[in-house]
């Protein structure tokens, strides 16, 4: 324990939205001077309860103490986020808040601006900037725009917006998920420097290492609730897992023997051969300016999942989309079966056996004003119009015939193909794109985030879908962001690190004591990549 | 050197509702709300000082109408665009049609006319070009409305009011966090805009001691023009409006000589503010949260 | 199918043009009295002017016909996503173009011919302007809305040079009479049309209606668009070409515009006239708006606007024509305000859930 007096206390919060209950009756102790781990996995609640915090929403019930600057605790309730600002409570968002046609000092200053006779006196900024950033060491240049700067260093800036601010207690949502090995080493050193001059740091985060690396104690969530606190000294990865997932941590390994079981029967080879049902070579994607992806390679051969590792933003995005053929191809070749494909167009990669599960369905999935139906025939909709007697009109008796079957098949509920795909749930809405891309004849799948924000039941469908697929011989790259669904389905597992594949690992040896360090950019000391 | 000053003079003279008009313009499209409306404040205000110098008998009463007039539909339309989040490009349009139905509608109620006002006390002198050059110097509409420009570029560049315009235009939900009020900037900026367009619409009626039906003629439209061919800098738009102002002089001052015909120097703002948004001499990216409603 | 649903999506289209009404006839009233009239006085008129006899009936759909065809322009952009400011322009070319075409053919070419092929060529002068900004914006990813509204001026300012240095008839500002084209008036098959200037082109615009009713709804081109519109990252993902569907469906909809210009040239004046077309661009923006980009919408918002632009006239000895003009203004205003606001009444206060 660092100190025996409290900076936050919450307690019985619950928020929803809608229909949605992102916290019931969540708890949360912060000692003043220490690094609070929040950890659960992906919906648990906790970025809510951390905006609750901040003031950007109100609870439906429950009471908020913020310790004042004499230490004790005053409750500040549905306070604003001026308010919270005012008081010294800053929050570091996922996703950046900057200005990109600002410069540093101008977005750090931004709503707090020093004034000298009616001007913004920009020298001061860049001062008090340059001052905050060496007494912490967020080394970044005042001057620079922000637009320019690199993900670690726009990090740098928006905790600098919140020292800038005088906070004292400092919010962090995932800090590392962009960040590179070295950059997350910097923050960890900005992090303790800022408690030992007297911040108290909350740090949401689903990654257990950080949170044995450097948080003092931990609160854990799930589903909306508060279910285990413990100090860092007294705690193990494989408690605060079983408490994260709410079942024992052993169970991810036998879902993975499972899958490496199946696997070794199919007796399949592993790596690339002239069996390859989709093969990368030296792929080079270019966004922003930089090589998103850098010389990939890989193969995924019939009846094979290769599973794709990494820290998010690592250029899998990229990879995917060029497969995809969403993004332009600056060199390389990929290639379906013996078919080059590099420049074909999306229809012509359909054509020749790829299917794809994109990331994003609310972006990219899915029409979301669109029907079930309509939704059901995306991307194939050139073959319900045609023909001689329908030249250009769509042929609405087999759209309605395919939804009847897909909505059967896949079970999307509810079974209203007039239904705009907006009224679905987000399992539901991701058994459309299931269904649609699984439903239909392919050789290759590209499967992207496929479980990403759906419900237990649905993972589980998702994941014997995907099974299944590998039954059937069908070749599948899929790309996860939860290690656990990587081990639990692929057979080959790639560890994706700058925009290259740093290792391939045989399923067998693919643990995560061994990928955790790959993934953010150590090299593979056990063996070399495979 | 004579003809060198009247040219400069001309041009001054044709400029200034631009300045004006842009001026405002760039303010409030650089804090993410659309301009489509100045032709609309510039009409307003045009015909809000030709009824206060009417009534008044002093021009600067009208001055006083004229910003009223260019702010009041400034409003209308914040209100509209902030406010209810209604499409910034449709409010815009209903703005200007709003405009000249009713300037006409009391164009005849009050002078009972469908064409033009009688006249009324302003600042211009008609005549030749020597005289000119004097009557600009004595107008004080038209330093003011050089100094439009600097002063925009000045609020925009150089006061903490115009880093929050610089930031609500860009990046509105960043400005939030941040507890910057970005719906008041916003009424803030556009009101701004109402003022000096409505400025403009003033300069052109009280220059010519009357108002006629639809007397701005798409100088609204020029401005927008300057502003993008500006690329959103002040500086960079007024000095566009020189240019545009510029070229028109040249086909007034060449009337009469076959050549170029006034059509097409009359496209030349369209023409080259098309080049500029294709991106041929240097792409001209307009704020990103321009014309978006903020939730 | 769901009654919840379907009651959502009537009241999200109507609720939003009958508060604008109602805003409209507050507005209108405020001015009436301002002159000294009644408003009930004023509005009977109007109503009686309009649909109450044969000449103003005849004479509403002479204006909703260009009016129809404007409308379902910036409908057919905007349901791609792309909002076409330049109707004003595209309506003058097409105008111009079929002038010009009933110029050439020589006198006597039969009407089963010289009709069709004036008519290619006012949605082809059209369809040109209109691909313009669609190019830009595929190309070279310049703003359509900055793009059409440059080239109105442009457009407006090129017909008006070939005019008066070429093409008009001295004293005027319009080009000779056409000798082969035109279309009959509806008076000469309902003689209570009398003096009416509508014709023929009401049924071509109403067919055009129809057919982008159908295309948007019921074929594979109107999928892929409407995917665009509201979606261009699936759309792409699902195998369309957002670029190609831009260019297509801004030719379109600027042939859609340049086909409003046969209502005047080839109905009723029998030759293009500088300014036939003012403000009938714009208010195709607010008829699209309206109509809630539905073709029969757009159809029903432009009967709309065109009693209101008659009305005008018919009240005129009461109260200025000019008034209209302002409800016009007050119409368009207090849709746009309306309709987000609306949307958000109906869909309730269902707020996007954070992860």
């Amino acid at each position: 324990m660092t100190g025996p007096s409290l900076a936050i206390r919450m307690n019985g919060i619950h928020k929803s939205f809608g229909s949605v209950r992102a916290n019931r009756g969540a708890q949360l102790e912060v000692g003043a001077r220490e690094i609070h781990a929040l950890v659960g996995e992906n919906g648990a609640g906790k970025s809510t309860l951390m905006r609750l915090l901040a003031g950007l929403y109100a609870p439906d019930t429950g009471t908020i103490e913020v310790a004042a600057a004499s230490g004790e605790l005053r409750d500040v309730t549905g306070w604003s986020p001026a308010d919270a600002i005012k008081a010294g409570v800053g929050m570091v968002h996922q996703h950046f808040m900057l200005v990109r046609t600002l410069t540093v000092a101008e977005n750090v200053v931004l709503g707090r601006e020093p004034v000298r006779g009616g001007m913004l006196d920009i020298a001061r900024a860049l001062e008090d900037v340059r001052r905050i950033g060496e007494q912490y060491g967020l080394r970044v240049e005042p001057e620079r725009l922000v637009g320019e700067l690199s993900v670690g260093e726009a990090q740098r800036v928006e905790i600098l917006k919140t020292l800038f601010r005088g906070a004292r207690i400092l919010i962090l949502d995932e800090p590392t998920a962009v960040l590179s090995p070295l950059e997350v080493k910097e923050l960890w050193g900005v992090l303790r420097r800022l408690r030992d001059d007297g911040a108290t740091i909350v740090l949401i985060t689903h990654k257990l290492d950080e949170v044995m690396a450097i948080s003092d104690r931990i609160t854990v969530m799930r589903h909306g609730e508060t279910v285990a606190r413990m100090e860092t000294r007294e705690a193990t990865p494989e408690s605060i897992a079983r408490a994260m997932v709410g079942r024992d941590v052993a169970l991810i390994g036998t879902r993975n023997e499972e899958g490496e079981g199946s696997r070794s029967s199919a007796g399949i080879p592993q790596s690339s051969s002239p069996r390859a049902s989709l093969s990368v070579a030296d792929l080079v994607v270019m966004s922003r300016g930089i090589r998103a992806v850098d010389g990939v390679s890989l193969s995924v051969a019939p009846g094979e999942i290769l599973g794709i590792a990494g820290v998010e933003g690592n250029g899998q995005t990229e990879l995917i989309e060029a497969i995809a053929g969403l993004r332009a191809v600056a060199s390389g070749t990929i290639r379906l079966g013996e078919r080059d494909v590099t420049t074909a167009s999306v229809r012509d990669r359909a054509a020749a056996g790829l299917a794809h599960i994109p990331e994003d369905r609310h972006r990219r999935g899915l029409v979301l004003e669109y029907s079930v139906a309509d939704n059901l025939i995306l991307g194939d909709q050139h073959r319900y119009a045609g023909g001689a007697r329908r030249a250009w009109a769509l042929d609405d008796v087999r759209i309605g015939a395919n939804a009847r079957d897909e909505i059967e098949r896949f079970d999307i509920r509810p079974p209203d193909a007039a239904l705009p795909a907006r009224a679905l749930s987000g399992g539901n809405q991701q058994k459309i794109v299931i269904a649609r891309e699984m439903g239909g004849t392919y050789d290759v799948l590209l499967a992207s985030q496929p479980t990403r924000g759906v419900d237990v039941g649905a993972i589980e469908f998702i994941h014997g879908q995907l099974r299944s697929a590998r039954e059937a011989g069908k070749a599948i790259l899929l790309v996860s962001a939860e290690l656990s669904e990587i081990l639990a389905l692929a057979d080959r597992v790639a560890v994706m690190y700058g925009g290259r594949i740093v290792a391939t690992l045989p399923r067998r040896e693919a643990t995560e004591d061994r990928l955790g360090p790959l993934m953010t950019g150590a090299s593979d000391t056990t063996r070399p990549a495979a | 050197m004579s003809e060198i000053a009247a040219f400069i003079a001309q041009t001054i003279r044709i400029a200034i509702p631009y300045l004006f008009a842009a001026s405002g313009g760039v303010v409030a499209e650089r804090a993410g709300v659309v301009s489509l409306t100045l032709e609309g404040f510039m009409l307003t205000g045009a015909f809000a000082a030709t009824l206060g110098s009417y009534y008044s008998g002093s021009p600067w009463i009208g001055v006083l109408c004229g910003i009223g007039g260019g702010l009041v539909f400034g409003v209308i339309h914040a209100v509209a665009s902030i406010r209810y989040r209604a499409d910034q490009i449709v409010t815009g349009i209903a703005i200007n049609l709003l405009a000249v139905g009713l300037t006409r509608f009391f164009l005849l109620m009050a002078f009972d006319s469908s064409s033009n006002s009688p006249r009324v006390p302003g600042f211009g002198v008609t005549g030749d070009a020597a005289s000119l050059t004097g009557a600009l110097l004595r107008n004080p509409l038209v330093w003011l409305g050089l100094l439009a420009i600097p002063a925009a570029a000045w609020l925009v560049h150089y006061t903490p009011f115009g880093l929050r315009v610089r930031a609500v235009g860009e990046h509105p939900a960043a400005a939030e966090t941040l507890g910057v009020p970005v719906r008041r900037v916003r009424y803030l900026a556009v009101a701004l805009s109402g003022i000096l367009a409505g400025l403009g619409g003033v300069y052109l009626a009280l220059d010519q001691h009357q108002f006629t039906d639809s007397m701005t003629a798409g100088r609204g439209f020029i401005a927008l023009a300057a502003i993008i061919f500006g690329r959103w800098e002040p500086v960079r738009a007024g000095l566009a409006c020189l240019l545009f102002a510029a070229a028109e002089t040249l086909q007034i001052q060449l009337q009469g000589m076959q050549g170029i015909p006034s059509q097409f120097v009359q496209m030349i703002p369209y023409v080259l503010t098309i080049v500029a948004v294709g991106g041929f001499v240097a792409r001209s990216t307009p704020p990103a949260a321009l014309g978006k409603v903020s939730e | 199918m769901t009654t919840p649903a379907t009651r959502r999506r009537v009241e999200e289209a109507l609720l939003p043009p009958l508060v604008a009404l109602l805003v409209a006839l507050v507005v209108g009233d405020i001015l009436i009295i301002l002159v000294g009239q009644s408003p009930s006085a004023v509005f009977s008129l109007m109503l009686s002017g309009t649909w109450g006899n044969w000449y103003g009936f005849g004479q509403v759909l002479y204006k909703a016909t260009t009016l129809i065809c404007t409308g379902l322009a910036v409908s057919f952009a905007l349901r791609a996503g792309l909002f076409n400011i330049g109707a004003e322009g595209q309506l003058a070319a097409g105008g111009f173009a079929a002038a010009v075409m009933g110029l050439v053919l020589p006198a006597g070419t039969p009407g089963l011919l010289a009709v069709p092929i004036c008519i290619l060529a006012a949605l082809a002068a059209g369809g040109v302007v209109g691909a313009i900004p669609g190019v830009m914006k595929a190309r070279f990813g310049a703003h359509e809305v900055i793009v059409t509204i440059m080239l109105n001026f442009i457009v407006l300012a090129l017909l008006n040079w070939i005019v008066a240095s070429h093409l008009h008839v001295p004293e005027t500002l319009h080009t000779p009479d056409m000798r082969a084209g035109t279309v009959a008036r509806l008076m000469d098959w309902v003689p209570a049309f009398h003096g009416s200037a509508v014709n023929a082109s009401l049924f071509i615009a109403l067919a055009a209606a129809g057919v982008m009713g159908w295309m948007l709804f019921r074929t594979r081109a109107g999928y892929e668009l409407r995917a665009v519109g509201l979606q261009p990252d699936a759309a792409e993902y699902g195998g369309v070409k957002v670029g190609t569907i831009w260019m297509k469906a801004f030719l379109i909809s600027g042939a859609l515009a340049g086909l409003g210009g046969i209502n005047y040239v080839l109905g009723y004046k029998y030759y293009y006239e500088e300014g036939f077309a003012a403000g009938s661009g714009f208010l195709g923006i607010a008829v699209a708006l309206v109509g809630r980009n539905h073709p029969l919408g757009v159809v029903i918002a432009a009967f709309l606007f065109a009693t209101l632009s008659q009305g005008g006239l018919a009240i005129h000895a009461l109260v200025p024509k000019q008034m209209v003009e302002v409800l016009q203004g007050v119409v368009i205003l207090a849709v746009a305000a309306a309709v987000p606001e609306v949307r958000r009444l109906v869909l309730g206060a269902r707020s996007g859930a954070p992860t």
